[in-house]
């Protein structure tokens, strides 16, 4: 439905984009015993870290091929030797996700031959996954990393099968769903009585637990055993249209069908994989879950006086996007104003005359008149200079508590969305009655601020 | 070219940690020093460069590369401004594909005409980075030609990723200062008691917990660099009579070269704990009566601290005693690993040990000598046994940076952060005051005693 505008802007001024290879290792920290690296310089990962460890919270394994001048002229074959063997005698992980940086990608180094090589070497490596995952910079962003990551790991784990357990099903989880989603949505494949093998599954690792030992990789996760063995499911359900690649390359090593599910927000979306678990399971839908999509109903019919007609801009990478304004138009508010990162499939279907691939200001000078704005945290500046209600959604969000614990899909994530940003209306109900107090800007973002 | 730069900044001669090496690690220099992969952390020399640079808060800072540079990084830091906002709007040419191959110069020169045409700052800094160094990218020519065809300076800073640590980043941040900035303009009026401080970046507002204490001894500061600072501010500082060299070694180059091109005396001195800042504040006093203040400055001085400390003990009195004998593990590093413990040991705390990360062999000294018997200094401390001596209640409280905050908090142990991410300003009399304030915030929160409960059908 959308209209994509790229533009090839030469200054991008408040990025909303992230970088190929911090998605690229975020899949791998949904890995267990896993140690994501970036082959790069060393400031790549310290950066990523940081803003991994303001969003969840949480100690973040993560390294470096800590790449200098001289091996960025010379190779950087020896310094990623160097780190996995490294890594393996300090912290013995189960797999090392490598993603590599626009400095490697540029050199054009092979590093899926660097890789081989190294395994002749060291035979000691033979019970550790090397998973590589090419993520430059200079292309797509957090998203396409995530994609590129997870691709990787079906291509260089899963191994053709042609047994299939009955009672498996694999579910490939974007980088556009949280700990707590992944929670839902495993708890809903376990109500149909399905084994559901979750990869990437960050609830497994990052939903914030306190365990007795210190561990130097990812406590939880979805095993390297368990990834090898998705060829057994009986069908692989792709959770954001970013995996459906991912999701065809094991349909076609392992004649595992693939379905797309480009997203779980909403009535209607998290009906079809409702039912599409009770087509799979050949069970009927449970009671506690019937009960819940009532529930949803009459959160819906609350709610809709508040949203209805309410203007939208939102920010976001492209499956996020499809899953929220999809959720607004639902209830009867429109997309006056979507940003997003980079081309994705998910954008043709956006429900808005367009969306712009661009930058926060992009937002900014577009979203003075709506009723509410949409972004991660960086949008809250541009929310203030506004003075327009916020949302925080998608990666990161460093300035509030409990990221991963935020619901967003199913018959109760939804709910949760209605009765959370329906409040925000209600709360911001009395401007209405007012002329719009935003500032009109004259001179750029600079001018805006110095108020404040 | 870089590579001359680099061996000459090797080689710096004031810099106490590089003179404690021999002759062939001091070659190396103290960038040079070979990272582990695999077992490394912390940030790269853009990173430094930008953590000098940024907190000047009416330029533009505008970064040359991909994403992952400046779309990761920006205005995640809390150096704070008393006005222009400028400096927390994040510029990137976000070069993609086609700029890897065919060069991102032109798009580079675009991105300053655009942000001179709707900004008009003051300055723009433009930092290089890893992947538009490598292919070549020559932003010194384009920020010269950008500055003649605009009329404003365009300051090229060099410190693309892969030529070093953070460290080393802000010492090429402080050569382009020197080559580009200070001394460029000449301040209206000067008054003999006309002062710089180097490295401080006003985090969390550190710098005002100063800035009063100054201006009630009539201490004019010329400029900040660069906490809170102005372009022009920035230009005129080769006509401070003095310079203090704040808490860092890491601008020791500026210090230097300020003392050889325009004679300019500096000190190291630190404003963490009641006892430093005193002694900062006395010092600062003589050394411009030296050269030419009025004189009487120093009985000032001494009153002013008198009072100052009076007020401390004050408004510290109550929580003193259940500060008393509790005990630390710092794990800063640099100058923080001694200045922070003369803070604490105010409070009568006991330091269990302190980290010496990028501290000059001077600092280490200077902490093992503080802590006595007490405490031990570390080099690295890992971070299994940073937990294993926490989970064993070796310590009651942890001070770090972000990063180890949950080290700390997984073996349920009070931490508090000391970094640059913190939100609250321990520089000063006022600052000693909130830090140990803060400190008996954490360690007297009852949640600690909770989560140390087991559930009862675990007993
Ligand atoms: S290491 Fe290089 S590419 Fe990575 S953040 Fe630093 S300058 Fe940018």
């Amino acid at each position: 439905m959308a209209n994509v505008l790229s533009t090839a802007k030469p200054l991008t001024v408040n990025p909303l984009k992230l970088s190929q290879p911090l998605g690229g290792a975020s899949a791998f920290m949904g890995l267990a015993g896993s140690l994501p690296m970036l082959h790069a310089a060393q400031g790549c990962t310290a950066f990523a870290l940081v803003l991994l460890v303001r969003h969840y919270r949480e100690a973040i394994p993560f390294q470096t091929t800590a790449m200098n001048e001289v091996t960025t002229i010379l190779g950087g074959k020896d310094n990623l030797e160097e780190a996995i063997i490294n890594i393996v005698n300090r912290a013995h992980p189960k797999v090392i996700g490598i993603c590599s940086n626009g400095l490697i990608e540029a050199r054009g180094e092979d590093i899926r031959g660097d890789l081989k090589l190294i395994r002749q070497r060291h035979p000691e490596l033979a019970d550790t996954a090397l998973v590589y995952a090419s993520t430059p910079d200079y292309k797509g962003g957090f998203q396409e990393g995530w994609a590129s990551a997870v691709t990787a790991m079906v291509d260089q784990l899963v191994e053709p099968e042609i047994a299939r357990n009955p009672r498996q099903i694999n579910i490939l989880a974007g980088c556009h769903l949280t700990p707590a989603d992944l929670e839902e949505i495993r708890d809903t494949v376990e109500a149909f009585g399905l084994h559901p093998i979750i990869l990437p599954d960050i609830a497994g690792s990052l939903d914030g637990h306190i365990a007795d030992e210190w561990v130097l990789t990812t406590l939880g996760g979805t095993s390297v055993e368990d990834i090898r063995h998705m060829g057994r499911s009986i069908a692989t359900l792709a959770l954001g249209l970013q995996l459906e690649p991912a999701a065809r390359l094991i349909e076609a090593r392992c004649g595992v069908p693939a379905e797309v599910y480009p997203h779980l927000t909403g009535l209607l979306a998290w009906d079809n994989f409702i039912a599409a678990l009770a087509r799979l399971s050949g069970k009927p839908v449970p009671q506690s879950i019937r009960r819940r999509r009532s529930q949803l109903l009459d959160a819906m019919l609350d709610g809709h006086f508040y949203f209805g007609k309410k203007k939208i801009a939102i920010a976001a990478e492209p499956d996020l996007m499809l899953g929220l304004t999809q959720f607004f138009a639902d209830m009867g508010a429109e997309i006056e104003t979507a940003v997003t990162t980079s081309d994705g499939a998910a954008l043709a279907l956006v429900p808005a005359k367009e969306v712009r691939i661009g930058d926060l200001d992009d937002l900014e000078q577009a979203a003075g008149h709506c009723d509410l704005l949409i972004a991660h945290s960086h949008g809250a500046r541009v929310a203030e200079r506004l003075g327009v209600p916020f949302f925080r959604a998608g990666f990161p969000l460093f300035d509030r508590l409990g990221a991963a614990h935020k619901l967003s899909v199913g018959y109760r994530g939804t709910r949760d969305l209605i009765f959370e940003i329906g409040n925000l209306f209600i709360e911001h109900q009395h401007h209405n009655h007012q002329p719009h107090n935003h500032q009109t800007r004259e001179h750029g973002t600079d001018a805006a601020v110095a108020s404040h | 070219m870089l590579q001359h730069k680099h061996q000459d900044l090797f080689n710096e001669p004031a810099c106490a940690k590089n003179q404690a090496k021999d002759e062939k690690t001091r070659k190396k220099g103290c960038g040079g020093k070979p990272l582990t992969p695999g077992n490394a952390a912390g940030g790269c020399a853009f990173d430094g460069a930008k953590i000098v640079l940024q907190p000047i808060t009416d330029a533009a800072h505008l970064v040359h590369g991909p994403i992952a540079c400046e779309g990761n990084s920006w205005d995640s830091r809390h150096a704070l401004s008393s006005g222009p906002m400028l400096y927390r709007t994040g510029f990137t040419t976000d070069v993609g594909e086609m700029d890897v191959i065919y060069g991102g110069e032109k798009r580079l020169f675009k991105a300053i005409k655009e942000i001179i045409a709707r900004y008009d700052p003051p300055a723009v800094f433009v930092y290089q980075t890893c992947v538009t160094a490598m292919i070549g990218d020559d932003i010194e020519t384009v920020c010269k030609v950008a500055a003649e065809r605009f009329g404003k300076p365009v300051i090229p800073v060099n410190a693309p990723g892969f030529v070093g640590k953070k460290n080393f980043g802000t010492k090429l941040a402080g050569e382009a200062l020197l080559n580009h900035v200070i001394g460029t303009e000449e301040p209206e009026i000067t008054t003999p008691a006309d002062i710089n401080l180097i490295g401080e970046y006003n985090v969390s507002g550190d710098l005002w917990m100063v800035t009063p204490l100054l201006k009630k001894l009539g201490i004019r500061l010329l400029t900040s660099i660069t906490g809170d600072a102005r372009y022009h501010d920035v230009t005129k500082a080769h006509r401070a009579r003095v310079n203090m060299m704040v808490c860092s070694q890491a601008l020791i180059n500026v210090a230097r070269k300020m003392e050889e091109r325009w004679g300019i005396p500096y000190f190291e001195g630190s404003f963490y704990g009641v006892k430093d800042t005193s002694l900062s504040l006395r010092t600062i006093a003589k050394m411009l009566v030296e050269r030419g203040a009025e004189p009487d400055l120093i009985a000032r001085t001494e009153a002013l601290i008198a009072e100052e400390e009076a007020r401390v003990a004050r408004e510290l009195a109550p929580i003193l005693p259940e500060l008393k004998g509790k005990r630390v593990l710092l794990y800063t590093g640099g100058v923080k690993s001694w200045s922070m413990i003369s803070a604490l040991h105010y409070a009568g705390m006991v330091v269990i040990g302190s980290s010496t990360r990028k501290a000059t062999k001077e600092d280490k000294a200077r902490a093992a000598e503080l802590m006595g018997e007490e405490g031990e200094t570390m080099d690295n401390l890992p971070q299994r046994d940073m937990y294993r001596m926490l989970k064993n209640r070796e310590a009651d409280i942890m001070l770090s940076g972000g990063r180890t905050q949950f080290v700390a908090l997984k073996a349920k142990t009070p931490w508090l952060d000391s970094n640059q991410e913190r939100h609250n300003a321990y520089c000063g009399y006022d600052g000693t005051i909130s830090l140990l304030k803060e400190i008996h915030k954490e360690l007297t929160n009852p949640v600690f005693d909770l989560v140390r409960t087991p559930a009862p059908w675990e007993v």
